[in-house]
């Protein structure tokens, strides 16, 4: 417990900290700046939102920080799976960081969000630190699960994280599930609950919805659509690939999901959406450069023209670059000294990590039963109470 | 309130000599530290308070097939109030569901119906549609959203119609229900009750005749009871509503309108425990949930044929309590197990391996375990007699056992 802590306060800057080794040149920190999404929104049963957002220098330049810091996280952990260090399952989500940044920045901690199994950048977002997500990967004990999770169970729970599942499409009447709880407690949040093409055939989702719809639930339903579902397009496994119609009765907004700004305007939408009529669907247009998991090269239901196209046409991150070059928020140093510091910062939490021990052994037998293994109990007078046993 | 109570016991001085003292059974987990007085079921004390004189042998209440030790079995308390089955798990649901604002009640056709077998009949106009939940007929999808919000905090109690519904829900029960407190290096914890009728029935048909103990008995980080008395199903309900942990509570379509005496003050059972029905001295007869009526059935015959049978009520399925069936092998040397559960991977097999396990010193003669047959439940009357035990069969199995 105490090497854990330690090794928080040893940890760089929070994810959000930035500086600049040069201030801003013509902006001021705090103006807002208005540009247009990349393409328009599309809705189904619903209105969508405008196309112009609104945002500032300082939180752009947030958005590269941190989408780079995750990309290089990803690309991290593929030579740590190389290098045999990480084992088992190791989905990435590099191409993918539009989604996770652009929803944290329309909501807030007291929100839910669940996700399947790439889920990394997700938890990264949410306030997770590096350390914690290499340990966990390395199934070291300062891990966010102890190390007792791995890859696909990555879990915040005061951030609001519900992880981290392995079976597709389970999550999602899990996260309509911490939606009836945010709607009972009378909290005023909404729950996000993500899935991917693959997983949008579950008959589980249509189910969850049904519910939610007929409960009035704030459940936002996410389609990160990557288009392949492990080696299965999306036109060989969905007969309707436009899964934000999928609802039917339900409404949903087609966004691209490449483009940071687009995805923070929809979650924004979004979730005033739903604190007020139930739920909705967003469905991400995005894409992943790696293949489905460490184990799948990526190639053999793809061409390296489709992934390089992509990544030369829609990277988020240098879409932002371009944005913060031509608003001249910053200057092409700048923004390399700060994918130099990400670097950095890696290379020292990854560090870190590996110095991390491996959970005690008799960890084994821990946190399979809530401690107490049981509740207290009274005969009918309450003269007696039973103890319980640690 | 687990932890409040790891390092006090209160005892009263007065201790009512008709009141058997429960005792948690000793666990050797790893890393217990031994701080907690343990009051063990013939009164002695380990730990630090030694010394105590402890009132023991005494039968806690009265239940219809108890033999009692004194002619007259009623306890300190008032007399009580008789109801059915049902009607005390209903009314350990209201009261739970009173104490906390957290309870809340999801299935199919709890809320306005009633539920199909009354269990939560007069709920949902008493606390609202949002805390006794009619759900469309979505298992998968309901046993996931209330795990889901057991993760935020709320302790939902989930109906299944039948049992074996819920296997349409398996996924969500083993992967996250029972696995989330540990995935998560102990970050959720998944406070969850799962009910249902199971078993078989009168001339239900396979699929309603299902009894899911053995399918659910291996996932790790479940508990598992079965109630099988007014007295027990009220006690283990509110146990289970209570626990920290998901439990699943096994009921029986047949038990539902048995009546009994329970009574007025509030009570809570031991989820681990498992209840003496009739101490004897000949054999141990281990069963549960509505075997344990064809035994008692069988025991009279027995009795008139002059032996003394011990019949024990396991009740926890998962973990099971070895400490009193230790004492009761350690006393008789003879074990029968009679179960409804199908023989292949049943609960039989697992308590026989664990009783082998533990006990193997102790045994004069080969554990017998009467199970149900290997087939789906027919639907013709006089087939689906014979798929589960009779009391015929057990008398036959304890005559050879005590050979």
């Amino acid at each position: 417990m105490a090497a854990s802590a330690v090794v928080r306060r040893l940890s760089s800057a929070p994810l959000r900290d930035h500086r600049l080794l040069r201030p801003f040149s013509s902006t001021g920190s705090e103006s807002t700046i208005t540009v247009e999404t990349s393409v328009p929104f599309t809705g189904h049963k619903i209105n969508p939102p405008s196309r112009s957002v609104e945002t500032t220098p300082v939180e752009l330049l947030s958005f590269f920080r941190d989408m780079s810091l995750m990309r290089r996280m990803e690309i991290a952990a593929d030579s740590l799976y190389k290098s045999k260090l990480i084992r088992g399952f190791c989905h990435l989500y590099d191409g993918q960081e539009s989604i996770a940044i652009g929803l944290e920045a329309a909501i807030t901690k007291k929100d839910a969000i669940i996700t399947a199994y790439r889920d990394h950048c997700i938890c990264l977002g949410r306030g997770g630190t590096l350390v914690e997500s290499f340990a966990e990967l390395m199934g070291r004990r300062a891990g966010c699960s102890k190390g007792k999770g791995g890859s696909m169970h990555f879990y915040k729970k005061e951030s609001g994280f519900f992880g981290g599942h392995g079976i597709v499409g389970a999550q999602v009447p899990l996260g309509c599930g911490l939606a009836f709880a945010q709607k009972y407690l009378k909290e005023g949040t909404v729950s996000f609950a993500l899935y991917g093409d693959g997983a949008a055939n579950q008959g589980q989702l249509f189910e969850a919805l049904n519910i939610s719809a007929l409960w009035d639930l704030p459940a936002i339903l996410v389609c990160e659509n990557n288009h392949y579902g492990m080696g299965t397009a999306e036109w060989r496994s969905s007969k309707s690939p436009a899964y934000y119609k999928r609802g039917d009765y339900v409404p949903g907004l087609k966004v691209d999901g490449m483009d940071v700004l687009a995805v923070k305007q929809a979650s924004k939408f979004a979730k005033e959406y739903a604190l007020k009529n139930g739920p909705i669907i967003l469905e991400m247009d995005t894409y992943r450069y790696h293949g489905h998991s460490m184990s799948d090269p990526g190639s053999t239901y793809r061409t390296r023209d489709e992934i390089s196209g992509v990544r030369q046409e829609r990277d988020p991150i240098e879409r932002i670059r371009k944005l913060l070059l031509s608003h001249e928020i910053a200057t092409v140093s700048d923004l390399k000294d700060i994918e130099k510091e990400v670097r950095r910062e890696v290379e020292e939490a990854i560090a870190q990590a590996k110095e991390n021990l491996m959970p005690d052994p008799s960890e084994l037998f821990t946190n399979v039963y809530v401690k107490g293994f049981g509740v207290e109990s009274f005969g009918a007078d309450r003269k007696e109470v039973k103890a319980i046993l640690p | 309130m687990a932890a409040s109570l790891q390092s006090a016991v209160f005892l009263s001085n007065r201790i009512d000599p008709h009141r058997r003292l429960f005792a948690s059974p000793a666990r050797s987990l790893p890393g217990t530290k031994g701080s907690i007085l343990v009051v063990r079921s013939d009164g002695r004390i380990s730990g630090r308070l030694s010394g105590r004189n402890l009132i023991t042998n005494a039968v806690a209440v009265e239940c219809c097939f108890t033999k009692a030790d004194t002619p007259t079995s009623s306890t300190d308390s008032k007399p009580g109030h008789e109801l059915l089955l049902f009607e005390a798990l209903r009314e350990g649901l209201e009261e739970e569901m009173d104490r906390d604002p957290r309870v809340c009640v999801m299935g199919e056709d709890v809320g306005h119906y009633g539920g199909s077998y009354k269990v939560t009949k007069g709920l949902a106009p008493k606390y609202g549609d949002l805390r006794v939940l009619d759900t469309p007929i979505a298992e998968n999808s309901f046993t996931g959203m209330g795990i889901g919000a057991a993760m935020t905090g709320l302790r939902p109690v989930i109906e299944g119609m039948n049992m074996g519904f819920l296997l349409l829900a398996y996924n969500q029960i083993s992967n996250n229900c029972g696995m989330l407190h540990y995935t998560s290096g102990g970050q959720f914890k998944i406070p969850v009750v799962i009910r249902g009728p199971g078993g078989v029935g009168r001339q239900l048909g396979a699929e309603h005749s299902q009894r899911l103990e053995s399918y659910f008995q291996s996932i790790p980080g479940l508990q598992m009871v079965a109630c099988s008395t007014p007295y027990n199903a009220k006690g283990l309900m509110k146990a289970a509503i209570r626990s920290d942990n998901p439990v699943v509570l096994f009921e029986h379509v047949l038990l539902y309108n048995l009546k009994e005496r329970i009574p007025d003050e509030e009570y809570v059972l031991c989820l681990e425990e498992a209840e003496m029905v009739r101490p004897g001295e000949h054999v141990t007869i281990l069963t549960y949930s509505r075997m344990r009526y064809h035994v008692m059935q069988a025991a009279k015959t027995l009795v008139n044929k002059g032996y003394d049978p011990e019949v024990i009520d396991i009740r926890s399925l998962k973990p099971f309590d070895l400490y009193t069936i230790g004492n009761s092998v350690k006393k008789t040397h003879r074990v029968l197990i009679v179960e409804e559960c199908m023989r292949t991977g049943g609960i039989g097999s697992s308590l026989r391996a664990a009783i082998i396990d533990n006990f193997w010193d102790y045994l004069d003669a080969p554990i017998m375990c009467l199970s149900s047959q290997d087939v789906p439940t027919p639907y013709a009357g006089t087939l689906e007699e014979w798929t589960v035990v009779q009391p015929a069969q057990i008398v036959a199995a304890v005559e050879q056992l005590c050979q």
